[in-house]
């Protein structure tokens, strides 16, 4: 046990470096799902039809295909057409795009939820259809789409593990060096086991508190979290 | 009848498909002039209304709105239905806004006023339906009724020169369709001009100025209150009021 922790000590620092890249990664990614994803789900329920069959093309694409795919075609296919990424960037736009379909129906089902009464009533005061989604459906959309998004930033932050398969130094290519290193997959295994459950409950705590600050009386849907 | 209408409805049709919903709909509504639309369910009462804010746009015919054509192509009908308060069976109160929050935003966001000012006259409106003390609350925590008048002084915000009510307390329990009732009463008093769905015989024959009785989709009927339930002119009106009357007879206790 004292072993562990004195290999704990020596490798920590190194470890740290990986989380704060692991961090960094989930939150760009999930911001970028967020920012991909809203919109998605906004004109995958208000689009024209074609529109509509193309998000539904492009979320069937995400989700229907392991991530690891995903990520290797980004970083080693897209460069034989001429697009290359850095590692990083490859990590981003892969991590992301498979975030936003996520969300996106997340966003969707959530507005699903909120109701065509809201619609109509927010219409009858002479609201055009963006004022009411701005003002009226939103507002209570992302506030119900809040325990689902809580599940998606739990899943995010593990999903980001498969980017050392592209050599990013994250928690898990730090890992990985480490393992190799000092012959101590055990230990160091366990170690980035323990970081990621600290990791994802802070995150999970952070959302619950947010979603406690942000609760109105009477508007919530209960999902249990995962 | 020297004023000039405040609403005049022509040959108005309504298709759902292949379902015809509303059949050459023509009438005029003068200037605080209160109608009242009965009729048995499923004879289009809804959806009139729905058409008469274009929330459901027109199949065919043209609505005049004072001397504005609201059919005509290339208005901005976010314009028209400010100016046509609407109010539901269903309240579609926004959920996540206060009782003041229901009233102002409208007044903030398609209106356009400052916030104080916005402020002010929302808790009048709250005030006028007998909810001031209520302001702060969220919909889930009014009553049916209260939700109801809240959708009353939500639509009374928007200063609607038209009133449409859509079964406004079909989803009220009995004891809570009174206090809706009395404010729409208090209204039509004010002088507001009101097109109200309602299945209220009471309140349809104390304060309607007409009845327009529906049937399949068409206007069968127009009277005064007193002529209508006195005296119908039509054997479908005169079958409706029976069938009405026989079930006040069941539910009336011994």
């Amino acid at each position: 046990m004292i072993e562990f922790f004195s290999f704990a000590r020596d490798v920590l620092p190194d470890l740290l470096a990986g989380v704060r890249l692991t961090i960094l990664i989930s939150i760009v990614a999930l911001v970028i799902g967020f920012v991909i994803g809203l919109p998605l789900a906004v004109l995958r329920i208000h689009g024209p039809v074609w529109v509509k069959r193309l998000i539904f093309a492009y979320l069937t694409l995400f989700r229907g295909t392991p991530l690891l795919v995903q990520l290797f075609v980004v970083y080693y296919g897209l460069p034989q057409l001429g697009i290359s990424f850095s590692r990083m960037t490859a990590a981003f736009i892969t991590l992301g795009m498979h975030s936003s379909a996520y969300q996106a129906e997340y966003f969707r089902g959530a507005i699903a939820a909120v109701g065509a009464g809201q619609m109509r009533a927010a219409r009858a005061i002479g609201m055009s259809r963006g004022r009411a989604l701005r003002h009226i459906i939103l507002p209570q959309a992302l506030r119900l789409a809040l325990p689902a998004w809580s599940n998606e930033m739990v899943s995010m932050i593990k999903y980001t593990a498969v980017i050392f398969l592209i050599a990013v130094p994250d928690l898990m290519g730090q890992a990985k060096m480490i393992s190799s290193r000092m012959f101590m997959p055990v230990q160091t295994y366990i170690l980035v086991a323990l970081i990621y459950l600290a990791l994802v409950g802070l995150a999970s705590l952070a959302l619950y508190v947010i979603d406690k600050k942000l609760s109105i009386p009477g508007l919530s849907i209960s999902v249990k979290t995962r | 009848m020297t004023l000039s209408p405040i609403l005049r409805i022509e040959k108005l049709h309504k298709q759902f498909g292949s379902l015809t919903v509303l059949k050459d709909i023509s009438f005029t509504v003068q200037p605080s002039e209160v109608l009242v639309f009965v009729g048995p369910s499923g004879t289009g009462k809804s959806t009139l209304m729905q058409c008469l804010n274009l929330l459901a746009p027109p199949t065919s015919g043209k609505i005049w709105l004072e001397d504005q054509e609201i059919t005509a192509s290339g208005l901005n009908r976010n314009q028209v239905r400010r100016r046509i308060g609407m109010v539901f069976q269903e309240f579609n109160l926004f959920n996540h806004l206060t009782a003041l929050g229901n009233v102002m935003v409208g007044m903030r966001h398609v209106r356009g006023m400052p916030k104080d000012q916005a402020k002010k006259q929302a808790v009048m409106e709250l005030e006028r339906v007998g909810l001031a003390a209520h302001a702060a609350k969220y919909p889930s925590q009014l009553s049916g009724g209260q939700k109801q008048r809240v959708g009353i002084a939500r639509a009374l915000g928007m200063n609607p020169h038209v009133m449409l009510f859509d079964e406004p307390t079909s989803a009220l329990d009995p004891e809570l369709t009174g206090e809706v009732l009395a404010v729409m009463k208090q209204l039509a008093d004010d002088g507001m001009t009101m097109l109200v769905v309602t299945h209220e015989m009471g309140f349809a024959g104390e304060v309607a100025d007409r009845i327009m009785f529906m049937d399949g989709g068409a206007i069968v009927e127009q009277a005064a209150p007193a002529d209508f339930f006195r005296c119908p002119q039509t054997e479908r009106a005169r079958k409706f009021l029976s069938m009405l009357n026989q079930t006040e007879l069941i539910d009336r206790p011994s």
